[in-house]
């Protein structure tokens, strides 16, 4: 089965198209563009040139899988959406994956912190074992992140390397595609229901209510 | 005609989550999502909440007007989203789906002006757009007269509000009189019981040497500040605010001031149609007044259901199959939202 893998919860906006066959998983394309302001315009002109390089058309894709994020909000709603209406319009389930674990994952053996850029001096992170996340995303000022690992990925680890004092694999900085596949295999191949794709926002909404009507007489 | 374009329309620029499906004029389907209820509490739409709220409105509004339109995303024929203005984080969620409909559907995609798509809508009630005609959009985001030459290639800015929008000083007014958000309905129905010649509410841009600057501009700041005024003058002495009243003469202040700009920019333009769209298309007063005074120098007065004045899918729908029609080129699927798209840019 076709898969189109989708991940904007970082700077870079990447498609990317695997075949999931019974015993296996064969990246067949994968663009990636970084500029944290274009999400929105770079996104599907990729998935389409994703797409040419493989040989497919929309129809062959079987299941879409998105990275939830965290990430910052505007451009991981650009990435969540685009796969939501792929998938409404194509009739083919989507499958929502943890953008981090992409990292971590693709990290892999020993005690890895992925830590990607969370805007305001902040890094959305996650510690793994042999590419399996413990514990919950957070999001937190670089010197407050609980530092447990033999070394660090993502751009959030090569931007605060030295507060995190961890040697950094600088090749693995956003969420590679094969990884995106490769954490909803089971799912694909089981042929799970389709999910809602709703974001790992973390942060609440900046929504300050507005305050008592201002006296004009004074 | 059946052989007429099938065409669907986004509409996220604010806080409506709107699918719209129309074969060349006629409206099959107009689905619609709101979050205003989630935005009451801060009086004014919030925009992260708003964005938040398209994303998971989205595929189930999309269902909802396939299902009432009868056909599938495979039987459209081109897909329209506004790319502007408007808040850019919505605008973006909006644009997205559009994207990714379009690209699995293989259909060409439209990315089109926000106001010029409430000018399109009124085809979808009254038939083809005798051009050239003046429209007067207003609404919480909005306050515009336009010139419509051509709707396909741009409209020409005549003038706009210099300070709020026209909704925008309803939401304020109403908000002052402890009437809640959104407030344009509320003042509606409370002003039906006030008498509207009761307070002299100022009309702003009116004066001799305010026409010469901005004949075709408006502006409310002061307007409601006037309103804050008097209501807090009376609290102060302790008399009670005869909210009808206020609302009434707030009400007819501004249906004054648009409608006589409106009905300038006709004859100044030699042009007999106005079209009135936006949320404040709605009021009752403003289609009253506006009919009255036009019917006096023969102008034709043309307003959509309120349904289509505020924002909604078929508008950009319509919008999208008057320029499928006249044949005009589809965007690029690199197409920008942009928040600050001009007036003059009705295809980006
Ligand atoms: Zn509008």
């Amino acid at each position: 089965m076709f898969v189109l893998a989708l991940d904007t919860a970082t700077p870079a906006s990447t498609a990317a198209i695997a075949q999931v066959t019974d015993d296996g998983l064969t990246g067949l394309a994968e663009r990636r563009t970084v500029d944290a302001r274009a999400h929105g315009e770079l996104l599907a002109p990729q998935i389409e040139a994703t797409l040419a390089e493989a040989g497919l058309r929309p129809r062959d894709l079987g299941a879409i899988v998105a990275g939830l994020g965290p990430g910052p909000f505007t451009g991981l709603r650009v990435g969540l959406v685009t796969a939501a209406s792929l998938g409404q319009a194509l009739g083919i389930p989507t499958y929502g994956v943890c953008s981090l674990d992409a990292l971590g994952r693709a990290a892999g053996p020993g005690r890895v912190l992925v830590a990607t850029d969370a805007r305001r001096r902040e890094v959305y992170f996650a510690t793994y074992a042999d590419g399996v996340r413990l514990g919950e995303p957070d999001v937190a000022k670089p010197a407050d992140v609980p530092v447990d690992a033999d070394r660090a990925v993502g751009e959030g680890a090569v931007q605060y390397s030295e507060v995190f004092g961890l040697p950094v694999d600088e090749a693995l900085r956003y969420p590679p595609g094969a990884a995106l596949v490769a954490l909803a295999a089971d799912r694909i191949r089981a042929k799970a229901d389709s999910e809602r794709l709703t974001p790992l926002y973390l942060r609440r909404p900046d929504a300050v209510a507005s305050s008592a009507r201002k006296h004009v007489l004074q | 005609m059946p052989d007429e374009p099938l065409v669907l329309g986004i509409e996220t620029s604010c806080d409506e989550t709107g699918i719209g499906i129309v074969r060349g004029h006629t409206l099959l389907a107009d689905a619609l999502a709101s979050s205003v209820d989630q935005h009451a509490r801060f009086g004014g739409v919030v925009p992260e909440v708003a964005s938040r709220a398209h994303l998971e409105a989205m595929v189930p509004t999309m269902q909802r007007a396939l299902d009432d339109a009868g056909v599938t995303l495979a039987d459209i024929d081109a897909i329209a989203v506004t790319a502007g203005p408007g808040l850019a984080g919505a605008l973006l969620v909006g644009v997205a789906a559009a994207k990714g409909y379009a690209l699995a559907a293989e259909k060409p995609i439209y990315g089109v002006n926000h106001l010029a798509a409430h000018v399109a809508v009124d085809t979808l009630e009254h038939g083809p757009l005798p051009e050239p005609a003046i429209a007067l959009l207003v609404s919480g985001g909005h306050s515009s007269l336009l010139l419509v030459d051509d709707l396909t290639a741009g409209v020409t800015p005549l003038g706009a509000t210099i300070d709020d929008a026209a909704g925008e000083a309803f939401d304020k007014v109403a908000r002052l009189l402890g009437m809640g958000f959104p407030g344009g309905p509320v003042i509606d129905r409370t002003a039906r019981d006030g008498d509207g010649a009761a307070i002299a509410f100022p009309r702003g841009l009116t004066a001799p040497k305010d026409l010469a600057g901005h004949r075709f501009d408006f502006s409310f700041s002061g307007l409601k500040t006037a309103v804050a005024r008097w209501v807090e003058a009376r609290e102060r002495s302790g008399e009670p605010v005869p909210v009808a009243d206020v609302a009434a003469s707030f009400q007819d202040a501004v249906c004054d001031v648009l409608t006589a700009k409106a009905l300038d920019a006709c004859r100044a333009h030699g042009v007999d149609t106005l079209i009135i769209g936006g949320g404040v298309a709605a009021n009752s007063r403003l289609r009253v007044l506006a009919e009255e005074r036009a019917a006096k120098v023969g102008v034709r007065v043309r307003v959509p259901r309120p349904k289509l004045c505020t924002d909604n899918g078929a508008m950009v729908a319509a919008l999208g199959s008057h320029l499928v029609a006249a044949g005009v080129a589809p965007s690029r699927l690199d197409l920008p939202a942009d928040s600050a798209l001009p007036l003059t840019t009705v295809t980006v």
